[in-house]
């Protein structure tokens, strides 16, 4: 079983439209969006059961007991996110200045976006007025069917920490994908170079890198190759869009030759392209240019990941065996 | 010799789970007494430094060796300055990494990854 | 005045749109919070760059005071403490910068010292002062750099000569903490969205943000193709103000994909950007109430 994951570094390079065609090219049995910021994959692989869904808790937050306070302000004055503030009035609308006393009547809260659930105002709470709540930080949501498994997620709103609930995305389709042997899993990942993408990495057995020709584009791929590096997986690069800006597109062929990382295909900008995507399809249901460059650089992709020759059947060949048996997907 | 091992369940016939720090228990097998007993791992539903929180539960444990898929470099650290080896597992059931550990099979971890929660780039 | 510019999704043309807007107000400030993959600065090339590095207070131990109570190990929720050996092991990279483990240490072991996590590069490109925030590879979070960011940027307000720039807030894409904090002060939210579903379904969180934080806001439909919009229809149903339509057009694409700042090669650009502004301006200044 290998598994393959989509990265760009910057934002709207085309990992998803990337990631929806693989799927359907291989027949993916098992794969993940562990863009959970922001998950599109969803929209463009058709699944036909309802998600189980699961409550995410990130980092518990600090929530104070009115009752219990005694307007003491070492919470506040221990809090080193500004997550605590203190009220004029009982409804907690108007914000008061420095606080010096105890003073009644002055209320205190916990902004719980800024709250990093660290627990020093638990600690420091004279009277325990302070307890460290779970929150729910974000949704899981696992499509199961008899063929097929995909698991996603969504963070909410101004949560941290989905570096975890990445970790969980990929953990709920290895648990529901089970004892069945997949031959390819693919995780669409996310942009940046930060937690998520590092979670995305553990267990990747190749990146492929969709770099975007534009100068934000190539220096967003340089660094996350440089993360990428970090982890010892195969890494391979394509270029999408690469009409747009040829001389860029030659600038990273150039780059990844430097730097011995294959280089291994590119696909141009289509039109197509878009209107499949708001059909809700991949650009492999549709017969268009991106479409068949895409099925290039997926042979290619293929080719490496299996590369070492371990007797293992590449999933291509997979493909044609079930189109014979009849069982190709309309 | 106590040897400690992360698995998916609480069973010997079970699986070497693929991650160290976020492992739901770890295996404690006594190559002596050979007994085993099982802990649960806190670290993992912990949003962060995972490998760190699962390395101190096994130096808390006693065990003079690990052996895992993979291990992050902090909690590399961490094992490491307990004076712990760190054996690479092959293949998947617990059973068989055992007895290949005992049969002085089991190569040595060599590479350690970058933590997962950030790494050391500079 | 101070505007952010935001989306839900990468690529959609934040950078594009807060550069343009900066370079078409020309006296005024552009602040880059996208820390992990900043672009503003390869469009305007900034001159002068005076560097600061952005620190994060981490603890470190005097093993001679440390008893071994492991009380620290017991309260950091971030697991940046391991006692292994009779030696306190600490992670630097693990650490929220809380300040726990030192409050609560017996024996005044635990004091606190900075660490670099990144840096603030401010130089001048024309009129326009620039301020990237650059987070190091490997470092967890860039909510620290984009905090200095804001509060730097803040200081326009006291500074008589200055008061009167307007300021652009390039903000990281998404909506987690990092976009919240770059969002915090701004007087006005642009949304950029493009027109695909993806650029649809992301639109609608970060709608859904700006609206929570109580900011007026406005959208800039990007990279319009004939044929349908997703975004623009879901900005009619949310009866969300449009403020303008750019269109996908191969000359931009290649101006921006060689890092070069549209209005001041391209007289159309030019000219939408600044009756962009003119928009934005006008909006800010309408005492109406937050969104359409």
């Amino acid at each position: 079983m290998r598994q393959l994951l989509i990265l760009s570094g910057k934002g709207g390079t085309g990992k998803t439209t990337i990631a929806g065609a693989f799927i359907k090219l291989s027949f993916a049995e098992a794969f993940a969006d562990c863009d959970v910021d922001a998950p599109n994959l969803h929209l463009i692989t058709e699944q036909d059961v309802l998600p189980k869904k699961t409550d995410y808790y990130g980092l518990p937050k600090a929530e104070i007991d009115k009752a219990l306070c005694t307007g003491c302000d070492l919470c506040r004055q221990n809090c080193r996110f500004n997550a605590i503030s203190v009220y004029s009035d009982e409804e907690g609308t108007k914000k008061a200045g420095h606080c010096d006393a105890m003073c009644s009547g002055k209320v205190y809260k916990v902004d719980r976006f800024s709250c990093e659930g660290c627990g020093v105002c638990e600690y420091v709470c004279p009277v325990g007025a302070i307890s460290m709540k779970p929150a729910v930080a974000g949704e899981l949501m696992l499509y199961k069917n008899s063929e097929r498994v995909f698991s996603t997620a969504q963070l909410k709103m101004g949560s941290g920490n989905s570096g975890l609930l990445v970790t969980e995305v990929k953990k709920q389709m290895k648990e529901a994908a089970g004892q069945n042997i997949t031959k390819l899993t693919i995780i669409d990942g996310s942009p940046g170079i930060g937690c998520p993408v590092i979670a995305s990495l553990s267990g990747a057995d190749m990146v492929l890198i969709v770099a975007e020709p534009s100068l934000s584009g190539i220096s967003d791929m340089e660094r996350i190759i440089k993360t990428a590096n970090q982890f010892q997986t195969k890494i391979a690069v394509c270029v999408n869009k690469y009409d747009t800006n040829t001389n860029n597109t030659e600038k990273i062929e150039a780059f990844c030759k430097e730097q011995k990382l294959p280089f291994i295909g590119r696909i141009p900008f289509d039109s197509e392209a878009v209107k499949a995507i708001n059909d809700a399809r991949t650009i492999v249901d549709i017969d268009c240019t991106s479409g068949r460059a895409v099925k290039e650089v997926y042979k290619e992709t293929v080719k490496l990941l299996f590369d070492k020759g371990e007797g293992k059947e590449p999933v291509e060949n997979s493909i044609n065996i079930r189109e014979q048996r009849g069982q190709s997907k309309p | 010799m106590k040897i400690a091992i992360p698995v998916d369940e609480k069973s010997m016939g079970t699986n070497v789970c693929v991650s160290f720090g976020r492992t739901p228990y770890f295996l404690i097998y006594d190559t002596e007494s050979k007994e085993s007993s099982f802990i649960n791992n806190s670290a993992a539903s912990s949003s962060g430094g995972a490998g760190i929180k699962a390395a101190q539960t096994i130096v808390d444990s006693k065990a003079d060796v690990l052996l895992t898929p993979r291990c992050g470099e902090n909690a590399a650290a961490v094992i490491k300055a307990a004076g712990i080896k760190i054996y690479k597992t092959t293949g998947v059931f617990v059973n068989d990494n055992i007895d290949a550990f005992i049969a002085g099979k089991l190569p040595v971890l060599e590479e350690i990854h970058a933590g997962l929660h950030d790494h050391g780039g500079r | 005045m101070r505007i952010a510019v935001l989306s839900g999704k990468g690529g959609t043309g934040k950078t594009l749109v807060s550069v343009n807007l900066t370079a078409a107000a020309q006296e005024a400030v552009y602040i880059d919070c996208d820390a992990e993959e900043p672009n503003g600065y390869l469009f305007f090339k900034p001159a002068d760059i005076i560097e600061e590095p952005v620190t994060v207070m981490i603890p470190q131990v005097n093993n001679n005071l440390c008893i071994g109570c492991r009380k620290c190990v017991e309260l950091c929720r971030f697991n940046a403490l391991a006692y292994i050996m009779d030696r306190l092991l600490i992670f630097k990279e693990i650490c929220h910068s809380c300040g726990g483990c030192v409050l609560v240490c017996p024996e005044n072991a635990l004091t606190e010292s900075e660490r670099a996590i990144g840096k603030i590069q401010r130089g001048i490109s024309d009129s326009v002062e620039v301020s990237t925030g650059i987070l190091n590879t490997g470092e967890a979070s860039g909510v620290p750099i984009i905090k200095r960011l804001i509060s730097m940027g803040s200081c326009e307000k006291n500074d008589p000569v200055h008061v009167d720039r307007p300021v652009f807030i390039d903000c990281p894409p998404g909506s987690a903490c990092s976009v919240m904090e770059s969002i915090k002060d701004a007087d006005y939210c642009i949304l950029v969205a493009e027109p695909t579903l993806f650029g649809a379904h992301n639109l609608n969180m970060v709608y859904e943000l700006v609206k929570l934080f109580g900011k007026k806001y406005g959208v800039v439909l990007n990279k319009c193709l004939n044929g349908e919009n997703p975004s623009e229809k879901l900005c009619i149903e949310k009866n969300i103000k449009i403020l303008t339509h750019i269109p996908f057009d191969n000359e931009l694409g290649i101006l921006n994909s060689n890092g070069e700042i549209a209005v001041k090669k391209s007289e159309k650009y030019r000219d939408i950007f600044i009756c962009l502004l003119e928009k934005v301006t006008k909006e800010v200044q309408n005492e109406g109430g937050v969104g359409a």
